[in-house]
């Protein structure tokens, strides 16, 4: 099918740029009918929508889509936008993905543009009372100071919708009532993993309704680097999500080298992935941990970091970076691997098989963990695709969303694992794909540590990098999901913007689905098999 | 054996020859409370001290061991911290109600610790009706958690303290249960006479099955009265921050820290003292030097024996196991340990009645 | 009462760095004199003080993972006094920055701070803490946490390793031991003009 006809048909406006990845520019006017009729068509179906992209052009601002099918593999990117910038306003798609809902409140807080039709337009990670839109390319750095008054927690939130005559009016609608019992879990809390915060609408111990806040570690690296040059932008993806750390700097390096056409040699290929999977044990056995410590037992908890340990070794050998590690470069890795990288795997390995089943012997296997996690939580596959939890959590649903399958990159076709999927899509089937895909890495790096060929650990680069016009996006499979980066690129030596698709912010925006009915307890427990990590879910 | 009442009774002579009888008896008292309360702070301390290590052992880790030997003035260290660090007063709570709630609590800890016999003649609160005592005392504690919960005006503490109280409340019954079927076998509820009963064997081998039961249901509810995990929801530091406990700073909350370990102690020493034969050393019945050798092994030795490896079985259990859920947790005591309980009782009957038991 | 040299179990004085602010600090305390009996009982609080500082579970991004590392099995900080980490301010001693501190969370750490006990100890842990680390130049990052709490112990690093956390730990132990608790206070907040 000519998914290119198929728009022209639809939406005979369009325009097509085909700089870097083929990109449809649509007029706001008919977007919205595009956006559904691809959804809904039967062979088009796009169901998942992977990221949604704020843009400042310069005299207009915009959205990007990237869409994908789950059916049939395939993708589209759409770009819409308004020349209107005192107050600009799209149509919403939060009906068609759910996941739209929090992408388009960053939109709103980042660049102004307001969604019509959108249920609940508040800023996401910065406060009410901030002045202007940081993203946008004239905003003044220095507008806001620091503020130390309390934040007001406002229970309206305002909506726009289009009355029968076709005008854009304003409605309010309420969050919590004035007779609910609210509580405050976070951002200051054991359990929420960080610095969220959720307010907990509640029912004696029964959770009504959860609204996540998101935003008390928004550092905001995508504005960062769109004044760093390519190499320096490498710093700051390992804070992003710090226990994918390779993995993210893999996706930024992979985007930038293939806009720039390089090629990487096998033995660069061999090494990031080993290093991804070591990456992935490492994140997983975290999340052991903290799932125990978060449903009351230490003892697993400090099991895990006993053997997290010995990963960190293994890491610190050859990056010298126990957590941060910046290894991967823009064609290459930083260092060759010390001579004992491969001798320290391959020793890890076997005792690391063999403590695995110490593990579920102290945890899986309890009564009181099966009650806890099992029928808890449940998120339906198409829920899951509609909130694009890729990762665990969407493989816990029975959606085989899994990167490295769908779009292989490294040397992730050459290799031989399996993807691990469970239908329950209940706490427990989280953790098992967890558990169960650490194995599966553990594989893929037996498969690869004793073929790792000789040769150059890096192409050299030229000193000053400049991607050529276009836009552009590479995924890679993160610990927790799909890990995606976005580039547009004027040609020059810095991005004009890079966004990551966050793995974390379509878990957070479905926690209220997830935990509804719950009790409290609940909401730990699915917040710690849902596994996030709040700096990436912030940026 | 050595029988301390000898020496209770000689001071008490000593003391009546000097002075009126009431003054003596009078001082008498004063010196136990006083006797108690040494005792309850230094068994606190050897609990928390045993816990850091037991825990740390489990969790293959050292533990304290830098400050003094082997860790040992860790504790000490932790106290005077505690005991001059700030008392927050809060905004717009009832600041009677937030200071009297730690004191209820140790209170009712203190009574139910009285009661414990620890020697033969060492009996503080012995009387008739020694273990409905017990149980009415030390639920008192709940309404200190209660209060505690209440007079913080957070919603965390709310929540911490409604847990609790429907927790404690519950698992009394199953405590109550198993005290029930032992009075049953025994035939009293004076501490120092079911003691007296075990000469001959203690009761978890006399009455078998129905005390073995007890003794297991005994522990799970013991476990849940004194809030420890898996049962650890009214604290839930996870869930609650800190529960009931969240708004209460420096010796207040030490109060509520050291009642904690001190409940654990009681449920152990109560576990000891009516299934395994409290200070009554270990008696096979037809081995006459070996009984006689046992005797002189004093009786405090073998009640703190006995009570710090059930206090070993509990902490056991405290660092392996998940935390329950609140329904579950209530669920598994009116379902499952309640019948349970109460089948128990039936079955302990029969046996008294048949003579069944050794 | 001369100047004490604050002593820290098998490990020398002179091996510690940044001796002179501490002799300062000392030196500043003892410039009235001091009684002797007073003395002797502020040194036994300071040594319970400084043997059980216990710390608020607090972590805001990645130096939050190394911290969960130092209270496990290979590191280990309860051999120190550092047993438990409270999640209540209200039972903590110490609060580890360990983190960015955004212009969100800014009033949130002010508050926790200010809902502990007496006496309450600061370190800021990391460069992002310290300095706003390698976020310098974002708009919503805090330039480092002393610009909103008084900071005892700077602890750099990104993250700073398990070691360096120990180290910055023994130093405030270190800090601690030289304080007054009876007659004359050595840390105090600075008014809000």
């Amino acid at each position: 099918m000519d998914l290119k006809k198929r728009i022209l048909e639809i939406a005979p406006e369009t325009q097509f740029v085909e700089q870097g990845d083929i990109k449809a520019i649509v007029p706001s006017s008919s977007f919205y009918a595009l956006a559904k009729k691809l959804k809904e068509d039967e062979d088009t179906s796009f169901d998942f929508l992977l990221s949604l992209t704020g843009m400042d052009f310069g005299d207009s601002l915009g959205v990007i889509y990237h869409l994908e099918s789950t059916k049939y593999g395939h993708t589209c990117v759409l770009q819409t936008s308004t020349t209107n910038r005192e107050n600009p306003e799209l149509y919403s798609v939060c009906d068609l993905w759910k996941t739209a809902n929090f992408n388009e409140r960053e939109v709103y807080d980042f660049f102004g543009i307001r969604f019509i039709n959108h249920p609940d337009m508040r800023r996401l990670f910065l406060r009410d009372e901030w002045n202007g839109y940081p993203f946008r390319k004239d905003y003044d750095m220095d507008s806001n100071p620091l503020n130390m008054t309390n934040e007001v927690t406002e229970d309206k939130t305002t909506e726009l919708t289009i009355d029968a005559e076709g005008n854009v009016i304003e409605k309010e609608n309420t969050l919590f009532d004035d007779k609910e019992y609210v509580i405050n879990i976070g951002p200051q809390h054991p359990s929420t993993h960080g610095v969220l915060r959720f307010r907990t609408s509640l029912q004696g111990e029964i959770i009504k309704k959860i609204e996540p806040y998101c935003g008390y570690i928004h550092r905001g690296i995508e504005k960062m680097n769109e004044n760093l040059t390519y190499p320096q932008t490498l710093a700051l993806t390992d804070r992003l999500d710090y226990l994918s750390a390779h993995q993210n700097r893999h996706a930024l390096c992979m985007l930038i080298e293939k806009a720039l056409g390089v090629e990487i040699p096998e033995r660069v290929q061999y090494i990031r992935t080993i290093m991804d999977e070591l990456q992935r044990i490492d994140s997983h056995i975290l999340f052991y941990s903290c799932l125990a410590m978060d449903m009351g037992a230490i003892t697993p908890f400090t099991y895990g970091f006993r053997d997290r340990e010995m990963i960190l070794d293994i890491f610190e050998q050859t990056t010298g970076g126990r957590l941060i590690q910046n290894y991967n470069v823009v064609g290459g890795v930083q260092a060759d691997i010390h001579p004992d990288f491969v001798n320290s795997v391959k020793k890890f390995i076997p005792y690391f098989r063999n403590i695995l089943k110490e593990y579920h012997d102290i945890f899986t296997g309890n009564v009181i963990v099966h009650q806890r996690l099992k029928g808890v939580g449940v998120l339906s596959k198409e829920d899951a695709i509609s909130f694009g939890t890729t990762g665990g959590t969407g493989r816990a649903s029975g959606w085989a969303c899994d990167t490295r399958k769908r779009k292989p990159y490294a040397m992730y076709d050459k290799v031989d694992f399996k993807e691990i999927v469970y239908t329950e899509g209940d706490s427990f089937a989280r953790y098992m794909v967890r558990m169960d895909e650490m194995l599966e890495s553990m594989k893929i790096i037996e498969q690869l540590i004793d073929n790792i060929p000789e040769g150059a650990y890096q192409v050299k680069m030229k000193p000053i990098i400049k991607v050529p016009e276009g836009s552009y996006f590479t995924s890679v499979e993160s610990s927790r999901g799909e890990f995606g980066v976005f580039l547009e690129s004027k040609g020059d030596k810095y991005p004009y913007r890079l966004k990551y698709r966050s793995t974390g912010l379509p878990l957070v925006a479905a926690v209220d689905t997830i935990t509804k009915g719950g009790k409290i307890a609940d909401l730990i427990a699915i917040g710690g098999t849902l596994d996030y990590v709040i700096p990436d879910i912030d940026r | 054996m050595f029988d301390f009442s000898v020496v209770s009774s000689w001071i008490h002579q000593f003391l009546t020859s000097v002075m009126p009888e009431g003054l003596a008896i009078f001082l008498e008292c004063l010196v136990v409370g006083v006797c108690i309360l040494a005792a309850y702070a230094v068994i606190a301390m050897i609990l928390i001290y045993m816990e850091r290590k037991i825990c740390a052992w489990f969790q293959c880790r050292i533990g304290p061991d830098r400050v003094g030997k082997f860790g040992l003035l860790q504790l000490f260290a932790d106290v005077i911290k505690m005991l001059i660090k700030e008392i927050v007063e809060l905004k717009n709570t009832d600041k009677f109600l937030h200071a009297l709630a730690p004191y209820i609590v140790i209170l009712s800890s203190i009574l139910a610790f009285a009661c414990l016999p620890i020697n033969k003649g060492m009996e503080i609160l012995d009387f008739n009706i020694g273990v409905v005592f017990l149980v009415a005392v030390s639920s008192l504690g709940v309404i200190g958690i209660l209060l505690a919960g209440w007079s913080s005006n957070s919603k965390y503490t709310m929540i911490g303290a409604m847990r609790s109280g429907a927790q404690i409340i519950s698992y009394e019954l199953s405590i109550g249960m198993c005290l029930l079927a032992v009075a049953i076998f025994t035939g009293t509820l004076q501490f120092s006479e079911i003691v007296a009963f075990q000469a001959d064997g203690w009761l978890i081998f006399k009455g078998h099955i129905p005390a073995v039961i007890a003794f297991i249901v005994y522990l799970i509810a013991g476990n849940a009265e004194t809030n420890r995990g898996p049962f650890d929801m009214p604290e839930a530091e996870s869930e609650l921050t800190a529960g009931y406990h969240t708004e209460y700073s420096g010796m207040h909350f030490g109060f509520f820290y050291l009642s904690e370990y001190l409940n654990m102690f009681i449920i152990a020493g109560v576990a000891a003292t009516i299934f395994l034969g409290g200070w009554m050393p270990l008696h096979i019945s037809g081995l006459e030097g070996f009984n006689a050798i046992m005797d002189y092994i004093p009786g405090f030795v073998w009640f703190f024996g006995k009570a710090f490896f059930v206090v070993f079985l509990l902490m056991w259990m405290r660092w392996t196991f998940v935390r329950l859920r609140i329904d579950q947790l209530l669920k598994f005591e009116w379902k499952i340990l309640l019948p349970i309980g109460l089948f128990n009782l039936v079955l302990m009957i029969l046996v008294v009645v048949f003579k069944l038991h050794f | 009462m001369g100047l004490k040299k604050p002593k820290i179990k098998s490990i020398k004085y002179e091996e510690f760095q940044d001796n002179e602010s501490l002799e300062k600090m000392a030196a500043e305390l003892n410039a009235n004199g001091a009684n002797v009996i007073l003395g002797a009982v502020d040194d036994v609080i300071n040594w319970g003080r400084a043997n059980s500082p216990w710390s608020l579970t607090f972590a805001t991004s990645c130096c939050g993972i190394e911290f969960m590392a130092i209270g496990a099995a290979r590191y280990d900080m309860a051999r120190f006094g550092f047993e438990v980490t409270r999640p209540s301010p209200r039972q903590a001693d110490l609060i580890m920055v360990c983190g960015t501190i955004t212009h969100r969370m800014a009033p949130v750490l002010k508050r926790l701070y200010d809902q502990m006990a007496e006496p309450k100890y600061v370190v800021a842990v990391g460069g992002c803490a310290v300095g706003g680390g390698p976020f310098t130049k974002s708009y919503h990052v805090v330039q480092g946490v002393d610009k909103i709490i008084p900071v005892d112990v700077y602890l750099p690093g990104c993250p700073p390793r398990p070691e360096a956390f120990l180290y910055s730990m023994m130093q405030l132990q270190r800090k601690i031991k030289l304080q007054k608790f009876l007659g004359g206070v050595n840390r105090k907040e600075k008014k809000q003009k």
